[in-house]
């Protein structure tokens, strides 16, 4: 009897191939970004059955769940001229195609059977259910890895430091409020009893 | 008659049997959350009078019990309008975008010990990675309806909930330090003792980040301007009808509820009785089961939502944005240095 | 001092919990709901409802189609035209009154020097069609002659005050 799990990944990987060719061919941006929302989360879903899940709930978490969503976010807001962005299509197709293939030949190389095949990595080990990925993974990261991992990270919070140093700037002109001024008044900055003794009649 | 149905069970194919045990077991799940959600728009409206010194719906029914079934029964009748240069396929399928991860976070729910459906060890990570999914039904909505109250709605939910994920993340980090791990169930596990063996205690200021940022979530009052009907109508769903409708209040109630059941099951304690370790009282509690502690506790939860509903204005948006980025998230990132502190030092009863 | 006050209440939602004790007290009040078809409210003897036009003791009509109804409305919702009766007294042949377009002010009510047209107390009335809305002579005397009693002793009680 058959297993499902080829089943399974066939279904999968037809989705991811169909809906990662869409996010370059479709005509519409919001079409686009969707699409590569789908190809993100069937992706995970075959790194699931890699027993990967950890690495699979985190690409749900970090790329469909925060980074597509602020995508979006903004190709929802743009008005996108697709003609414009069609100009130049012919003119531009010699260049764009030879990086396309120089790119798919050094993919071949380096992704090629002699690297990755079975012989090289050897049959794909089946574990236990009580196999944690998520703690094969913290040990790695921390004990072999650590030194390049935490160097990584401090460059990424080194770049968004960067970038928000870079782009911020204070328009002297702009009406702003501050809502922590504002959350932080109290009666006593705003309101002044005054007592004051009751006038006479004329 | 049962030796009958056996024989006819032992019939189908193994594969089968799986697949049909589990459809059952989503089953048992999901019909009793979808009828919780009729009820709590009942109790949501009860509470909301009884604040507001009336009594609510009591029409319908004995003292308006029938009152949820009505509302749906009219939702189901009515007619889904399509405006006219909506996006057809993704207006209807946004409301489905909603509704699908609130109910597929059920599956890693402990309601008891050993009453889960998928005890995955990463449950953790995949409650939060489907209840940022959510947040794509919204936009979807805003987007495909083609309309402006519609598209300001989808952005401001989209906006605060992608902000409040990453206070309501590390509140989660904090958690899974304290119980070291990422299994639902082990979480509990790690409570057990009386009520202040419960994370609610040295987590305090994560256990209010995480449920004010639940709030946010799930867009409800005060951190409701996605809807904002004062402002924008009604924000990402105004241009929905019927059941279309209805499955946007499906998934912000399934949300709700969701919402409460994780907190009870991270800082209070989940399916443990509250009296644990206690002499004399324990003893007293013993036949309740752990299923009705954690209803119990859940319920609790609930009613604090319905209950800051009726209490308190809605933020304006700047102020929730602030609130989100530069209170929650320093004050998140503080206490997990604290609490790293804490495992490390070991520190009774919680981290030893 | 004062700061490390007012962290402490901003951070301990001290005002949070006040709000939510507030509401909570109101929780457990007696509810004031009036459950309308069976329980319903108090009604003022002024009460100002559906209009009927009122007879003398002896049968006869009052309305002696001064107009001043009709002018006196501000809403344009009073037509009247007169004719002299065979026995020579004017009288109105026609009274209708545009429910639609009435506000209930009351001044029809006001300006009548014989107390013919009034307002009475009966406020849960329906229509089904758009002519149902006109209330007509006939409408207006019939409905006067159902509630005579309750309107002279609603107008014997404000007397007093007039």
């Amino acid at each position: 009897m058959m297993s499902i799990e080829p089943v399974l990944f066939y279904i999968f990987s037809t989705i991811l191939v169909i809906a990662a060719a869409a996010v370059v061919t479709v005509r519409n941006p919001v079409y686009a970004a969707l699409c590569l929302v789908l190809a993100f989360f069937t992706c995970a879903a075959i790194w699931l059955m890699l027993e990967a899940e950890f690495l699979a709930l985190v690409l749900i978490l970090v790329y469909v769940g925060a980074v597509m969503v602020l995508f979006l976010f903004v190709i929802m807001m743009l008005d996108i001229n697709l003609a414009r962005s069609k100009e130049g299509f012919i003119k531009y197709l010699p260049a764009g195609g030879f990086v396309a293939l120089l790119i798919f030949i050094e993919m071949c190389i380096v992704l090629g059977p002699e690297n990755f095949g079975i012989e090289v990595t050897g049959e794909p080990l089946k574990h236990a259910a009580d196999y944690s990925n998520t703690k094969e993974l913290g040990v790695t990261l921390y004990t072999q890895y650590v030194y390049p991992f935490e160097i990584a990270g401090a460059l990424l919070l080194l770049a968004i430091v960067a970038a928000i140093a870079l782009t911020m700037r204070k328009r002297p002109d702009s009406k702003y409020q501050d809502p922590a001024m504002q959350v932080a008044v109290r009666r006593e900055d705003r309101v002044r009893i005054v007592k004051m003794a009751t006038e006479k009649k004329q | 008659m049962i030796e009958l149905l056996l024989s006819i069970w032992n019939l189908v194919p193994e594969a089968l049997q799986i697949l049909l045990i589990i459809i059952l077991k989503v089953v048992v799940i999901a019909v009793p959350i979808m009828l919780a959600v009729a009820y709590i728009t009942l109790a949501e409206r009860k509470v909301i009078g009884y604040i507001q010194v009336r009594i609510g719906p009591n029409r319908v029914g004995p003292r308006g019990l029938l009152q949820p079934i009505a509302d749906g029964l009219k939702l189901v009748l009515k007619e889904i309008i399509i405006p006219t240069n909506a996006n057809r396929f993704l207006f209807v399928i946004a409301p489905l975008l909603a509704l699908a991860p609130a109910l597929a976070c059920w599956a890693v729910i402990p309601f008891a010990d050993g009453w889960v459906l998928a005890d995955i060890d990463a449950g953790l990570l995949y409650v939060l990675a489907l209840s940022s999914m959510g947040v794509y039904g919204l936009i979807i909505a805003g987007w495909a309806s083609n309309s402006k109250y519609a598209f300001l709605g989808a952005m401001r939910s989209a906006a605060q909930m992608v902000s409040y994920e990453i206070a309501m993340g590390f509140a989660l980090v904090g958690v899974l330090m304290a119980a070291g791990s990422m299994n639902l169930s082990a979480i509990v596990e790690s409570q057990s003792g009386s009520f202040i063996h419960w994370f609610w205690l040295p987590l305090f200021p994560l256990f209010l980040v995480y449920f004010i940022a639940g709030l946010a979530e799930t867009n409800r009052a005060p951190f409701d301007v996605a809807e904002g009907e004062s402002e924008i109508v009604a924000g990402f769903h105004v241009e929905y009808s019927g059941m279309a409708f209805a499955l946007f209040f499906l998934a912000e109630y399934a949300n709700m509820i969701l919402i409460s059941i994780l907190t009870v099951i991270m800082f209070m304690g989940g399916w443990l009785s509250p009296f644990q370790g206690i002499p004399g009282l324990e003893a007293l509690f013993s036949f309740v089961p752990g299923i009705v502690w954690i209803l119990a506790k859940t319920c609790f939860l609930l009613l604090l939502f319905l209950w800051f509903r009726a209490t308190f204005p809605r933020y304006r948006y700047d102020q929730v944005m602030r609130l989100g980025w530069k209170v929650f998230i320093p004050i998140t990132i503080l206490w997990i240095l604290v609490i790293g502190v804490g495992v490390m030092a070991e520190i009774g009863p919680w981290f030893d | 001092m004062n700061k490390i006050k007012f962290y402490l209440k901003s951070f301990l939602l001290w005002e949070l919990l006040l709000g939510l004790k507030l509401t909570g007290r109101y929780f457990f009040k007696t509810k004031i709901t009036v459950q309308y078809p069976e329980e319903k409210t108090p009604q003022s003897n002024r009460f100002r409802g559906l209009h009927a036009l009122r007879r003398y003791p002896n049968g006869e009509e009052r309305c002696i189609a001064c107009k001043l109804c009709e002018a006196v409305c501000p809403a344009l919702a009073i037509t009247i035209d007169a004719e002299p009766r065979e026995d020579g007294s004017r009288r109105t042949t026609r009274y209708d009154i545009d429910l639609f377009k009435c506000i209930y002010c009351g001044f029809c009510e006001e300006a009548c020097p014989v107390d013919a047209i009034v307002e009475t107390r009966v406020f849960e009335y329906t229509f089904e069609t758009r002519e149902e809305s006109i209330m007509t002579k006939e409408k207006l005397m019939a409905h006067g002659d159902v509630h005579e009693k309750q309107i002279a002793a609603d107008r014997a009680q404000d007397a007093k005050f007039r």
